[in-house]
């Protein structure tokens, strides 16, 4: 039930950073979420997910600053600085992480549980509040569906018709550190990018619309999550977070090859009909300049 | 002795992927050394299934196959008309996923440690050493990094000319006759093979740090790629020195202490390089406020 919800809200969000091409970005901010993660263990002493949550939460926006400022005030492109803030951050978290297993306290055992995840071994009251945060997200979604679809699509226009753009813009990127800080409590720090952006790739080759796009990336990753979880209850020794991971990239593949007017398949029938449309003209005029028109069209149609 | 090991050992890792990460952030393909990185870990677990010990040619080659493959799928999916992170993600996360499955699956057998593989253990490369002929001949990874600094070294210097010019204007490349496709291959195979190399002993996301944190801040302090590579360079042994001592100091992981201290070094070219730092940037614009705007 809380992988459902959490598919379910993270590739609402997902939908959202795929289209405003920050894909990576779930993956730097689980990465980054780790000192915030150990600092908090470090300050309370207790292994609390509520408070686990908060710590992430604040380093992932400080991350997010970081990138921020890297990218408008120097000549790093976004990738590098997302890569530079990933690998920093992370290795801070190491350090911390290994710090706290040195100093011996007996309570830091879960603490390497958050490399992986592991829903199966989780508490009720663990499942609850992911429940609520997740459920939470779609709330908001719902809500301020218009805004962000504008925001998303084209922000100058966003900006003329009166909307608070830079607020919406930080309101979903926080959106997306708590998806993806609620993520990594089921899959692990590494793989909780694919949450994010694997349902939201694989509703994009079924729908142009947004409204559809999102309720299908919400519906495949909830699928997923079902489907990672059964699958890892069932069979002894397999870990929960790589199957939920697995299932949606099939889902995926099956998406690529057989989504109407985007797929493979479709895309093949698209050629060869346009081949039969063109070909008589070929024979009548049978000049060079056709033939590579013919290559032009087929190239733009894929 | 020891602390000599670990150090030329890190020296070594950040040396080859120093000079390889410059090319990376030249051509923005920096996520690609992330992506890299995590999804050798399936090449590294078949390699180990199949020969049933942790021989490292082996694994070598596991790896840098799967490497290679994850390239691929990158660019078929890119060119099947996907975001290029997206595509990235999608790949990395699917061959990292396969990894963790099928390690988890028989961990009861084998001793491969998946902490191992994603933060290394760099401390215990001076007990894995190689003998030969009954001589002690220092660590194995030393030798086994040495040679993967050998071959790059090796590429890069031989077709120096043809990976700028790919770097800064891949069409002009293909214009003048460059097989753009087969030196970005080339690049991408040097990746996986340093990557991999580094694997065992400083782990996964240390070898992207190393990848990219000392290139970025090379680019930050010099305009020349040549001086950007031996920068680079430079900048990654000092992390890996810097970092041994202050893990020592504060008794903690040397990888991620290592890369701590390239994010501070990064830090510190950020606001005071002379080129492009926010210090100069702030002065440079002082003195061009100064100056009397042209009447025209």
């Amino acid at each position: 039930m809380g992988s459902l919800l959490l598919g379910l809200g993270s590739g609402v969000i997902g939908s959202f950073t795929v289209l405003r091409k920050q894909s990576l970005l779930g993956d730097t901010l689980a990465h980054a979420a780790l000192p915030g993660i150990c600092i908090a263990f470090m300050l309370s002493g207790v292994k609390s997910m509520g408070l686990f949550m908060i710590g992430a939460i604040i380093s992932g926006m400080i991350a997010t600053l970081g990138i921020h400022i890297i990218t408008s005030f120097s000549r790093i492109k976004q990738d590098a600085a997302l890569g530079i803030t990933l690998s920093v951050f992370f290795g801070v978290g190491v350090v911390l992480m290994t710090k706290i297993q040195h100093s011996g306290n007996g309570n830091q055992s879960g603490l390497d549980k958050y490399m992986f995840g592991q829903a199966a071994s989780m508490m009720l009251s663990d499942v609850y509040l992911m429940g609520t945060v997740s459920l939470l997200l779609i709330l908001i979604c719902a809500l301020l569906f218009k805004e962000f679809k504008l925001v998303s699509f084209d922000p100058g226009f966003a900006r003329g018709m009166g909307l608070k753009v830079a607020v919406l813009e930080q309101l979903l990127l926080l959106m997306t550190v708590v998806a993806v800080v609620v993520g990594i409590q089921a899959v692990g720090v590494v793989l909780v990018a694919a949450l994010l952006i694997t349902p939201a790739v694989a509703a994009r080759y079924w729908s142009d619309a947004l409204g559809v796009m999102v309720i299908l990336a919400g519906l495949f990753g909830a699928l997923s999550g079902v489907i990672g979880t059964l699958i890892s209850s069932t069979l002894s020794n397999l870990p929960t977070g790589p199957v939920t991971v697995l299932s949606s990239t099939s889902i995926f593949f099956v998406s690529a090859v057989c989504a109407p007017g985007r797929g493979l398949i479709a895309k093949w029938i698209q050629r060869v009909r346009n081949r039969r449309v063109i070909q008589p003209n070929i024979e009548s005029v049978g000049t060079h300049a056709v033939l590579q028109r013919t290559a032009a069209v087929e190239r733009s149609t894929e | 002795m020891g602390d000599f090991w670990i150090i030329l050992t890190g020296s070594l890792v950040a040396a080859s992927c120093g000079i390889l990460g410059c090319f990376l952030i030249l051509r923005k393909m920096a996520l690609i050394g992330d992506a890299i990185s995590h999804s050798v870990l399936p090449g590294i677990a078949i390699a180990f299934l199949i020969s049933g010990s942790r021989d490292s040619f082996l694994m070598l080659l596991g790896a840098s196959v799967f490497g290679l493959i994850t390239v691929f799928l990158i660019q078929l999916l890119q060119r099947g008309g996907l975001q290029g992170d997206a595509s990235i993600g999608i790949v990395f996360t699917a061959l990292f996923a396969i990894g963790v499955i099928l390690i988890s699956r028989n961990a009861s057998n084998i001793d491969l440690d998946l902490d191992c593989v994603l933060f290394g253990e760099i401390a215990y490369v001076q007990w894995d050493t190689l003998i030969l002929n009954g001589y002690d001949m220092g660590p194995a990874a030393v030798w086994m990094l040495g040679g993967t600094l050998l071959v790059v070294l090796a590429a890069v210097g031989l077709f120096y000319k043809q990976f700028k010019l790919c770097a800064f204007d891949p069409a002009l490349a293909a214009a003048v006759g460059i097989p753009v496709a087969l030196f970005h291959y080339l690049l991408m195979g040097l990746v996986s093979l340093s990557t991999v190399a580094s694997f065992e002993s400083v782990g996964a996301i240390l070898v992207v740090g190393m990848l990219i944190v000392p290139a970025s801040t090379a680019y930050l302090l010099t305009d020349r790629l040549s001086t950007m590579l031996v920068y680079s360079v430079i900048l990654g042994v000092l992390c890996s020195a810097g970092g041994y001592y202050a893990a020592k100091w504060i008794d903690t992981s040397i990888a991620g202490s290592m890369i701590t201290v390239a994010g501070i070094l990064f830090l510190l070219a950020f606001i005071f390089s002379p080129l492009h730092g926010l210090v100069a940037r702030f002065a440079k614009r002082r003195r061009l406020k100064r100056v009397p705007m042209p009447l025209n």
